[in-house]
């Protein structure tokens, strides 16, 4: 479904990006975890055709992205500047459906679908600034999924809510990529959320950054913020995951190198 | 509470007029008519006709009338140029590169001086004001309405870039939207230096209008006339403030609502 391969960025002569290599198969949830500034952005920029990479390929179903695939979403980190406050929830989550070539009616009905599924039908005619963070950030969450992309990005999704919502936001991605069989790649600086959320962990090393590891998270389908945090396997991993995000060499077995 | 807060507010004004009356009675200048002989001569000027008509008087009509019309008329139609060309100018850095300097130049011309100008170019003295009034207070919406344009927040061009916004969903959607704000800024300053400037207008290219009547008023030495049309002068720009102000609360809602709790 996606596959990036060698795929190099430079600003100027500051190389971000070394040769990052990553393939997530249909309905995969893929997190890409690295220290903070390690490209991470750029790489999520580059897969959305956002910018172009100095070096590399990116193929979405088989097709390369020389510019904004129209079979793809975004959830940003910062959902205040993502939203448009000028515009109700139900508006904001409506608007990208015209392209879709969805009537009015239609548009109005899938959108109020999409706020439902993350549990904010009471919302639809709120202003976003009348929101808390996490309900702003489930209104970007529901405008993604109204949109019925096949390659969902998510860049830091959870990094600006409360530990509490951050949960509640984990187990909703979860539950709704699942349920749309969407490809996901998500992108997030927490290793703890890489290893709960992922089907795979994707580590990449320091700046420029590279693939340190790619690693199979094989903890089933079902996870429970509790249940699962405390399984050996988890606790195995999220060490191993935590060792390579500062740095230190692999000791694991399960590790497949590039 | 609220009350006591308002009086609060607003004790300094009676209290002005009153040591304003004292003295103006006392020094007995022409020069300087008491209020209340000013308020009556407003009163008697324009307030004094038939019912029918509200009161105003024929004076009043021929006064404020091509006054009022002037002035919305040169406003409105600055705002539309200014605003369409900021837009257009705002969303081309080409375009921007070219005309800034010619803007910045434009904008540094004292528009008074172009009165003379117009008035030999247009002949009649109505599209000479109109223009003098246009050419002085689009500046601001001009200016405003590039800087809105250009200062949109990037993640909200990148959202509509990921989910294919046709170029009129982004300009209508999300561009003129987020720029809104300054437009407005842009447009309130306009309106205030649209009453200056059509005062100069009419003093200068006058036929008619309160310009007019303030300088008649002057060359006829009626002072206490000259006073009545400064005091409604006064008024009038408080008073299309208020308004505008009024109507920028309602349509900028989210604006300041979404400043207030981010």
């Amino acid at each position: 479904m996606l596959e990036i391969t060698d795929l190099v960025h430079s600003y100027g002569s500051h190389r971000v990006l070394d040769g990052v290599s990553i393939r997530a198969a249909e309905g995969e949830l893929v997190c890409v975890v690295g220290p903070s500034g390690c490209g991470k952005s750029t790489l999520l920029r580059s897969v959305a055709g956002l910018i172009r990479p100095t070096g590399g390929r990116v193929l979405i179903g088989g097709k390369p992205v020389d510019r904004i695939p129209d079979n793809l979403a975004v959830v940003f980190q910062d959902y205040s500047r993502s939203l448009y406050p000028w515009m109700t929830a139900a508006n904001n989550v409506a608007l990208p459906l015209r392209r879709r070539g969805l009537d009015r009616q239609r548009r109005r009905e899938a959108a109020m679908a999409a706020l439902d599924q993350v549990g904010l039908a009471d919302a639809a005619e709120k202003y976003p600034w009348e929101m808390s963070g996490g309900m702003q950030q489930r209104v970007s969450i529901a405008r993604a999924l109204a949109y019925r992309p096949s390659l969902l990005l998510m860049d830091e999704p959870f990094g600006s809510v409360d530990a509490q919502t951050r949960e509640d936001l984990e187990d909703l991605v979860l539950r709704v990529c699942a349920h749309h069989g969407m490809t996901t790649l998500l992108i997030t600086h927490d290793i703890d959320e890489s290893v709960y959320v992922g089907d795979r962990v994707v580590v990449l090393t320091r700046s420029p950054a590279r693939v340190a590891a790619d690693l199979p998270v094989g903890l089933g389908e079902s996870r429970d913020q509790i249940a699962t945090r405390q399984l050996d396997a988890f606790v195995r991993l999220r060490a191993e995951v935590g060792r390579l995000v500062r740095g230190g060499s692999s000791t694991s077995t399960v590790l497949e190198k590039h | 509470m609220n009350v006591i807060r308002a009086v609060g507010r607003v004790w300094l004004i009676p209290v002005t007029l009153v040591i304003w009356e004292i003295a103006t009675r006392a020094a007995e200048q022409p020069f300087f008519p008491p209020p209340s002989a000013t308020l009556a001569r407003m009163g008697e000027m324009w307030l004094s006709g038939p019912a029918t008509h509200l009161l105003l008087t024929d004076q009043a009509l021929d006064d404020f009338g091509p006054s009022l019309a002037r002035l919305f008329a040169g406003w409105a139609l600055a705002a539309v140029i200014g605003v369409a060309a900021g837009i257009a100018i705002g969303c081309s850095s080409r375009l921007s590169g070219y005309l800034d300097p010619l803007i910045h130049l434009g904008r540094a011309v004292p528009p008074p001086l172009l009165v003379p100008f117009f008035l030999a170019l247009l002949k009649l003295s109505t599209p000479a004001q109109l223009t003098t009034i246009v050419f002085g207070i689009i500046w601001p919406i001009l200016l405003n309405t590039i800087d809105g344009t250009r200062t949109v927040d990037r993640q909200h061009l990148e959202t509509a870039r990921i989910f294919g916004f046709t170029t009129t969903e982004r300009l209508t959607r999300v561009i003129i939207p987020a720029a809104m704000p300054k437009i407005f800024a842009g447009l309130r300053l306009a309106l205030s230096l649209a009453l200056i400037l059509l005062i100069i207008a009419e003093i200068l290219a006058g036929s008619g209008g309160l310009g007019y009547r303030l300088l008649t008023a002057q060359r006829t030495y009626l002072y206490t006339d000259m006073w009545g049309c400064l005091v409604v002068l006064g008024l009038l720009g408080y008073l299309l403030n208020s308004a505008f102000l009024l109507m920028e609360r309602r349509v900028l809602a989210w604006h300041r609502n979404a400043r207030q709790t981010t």
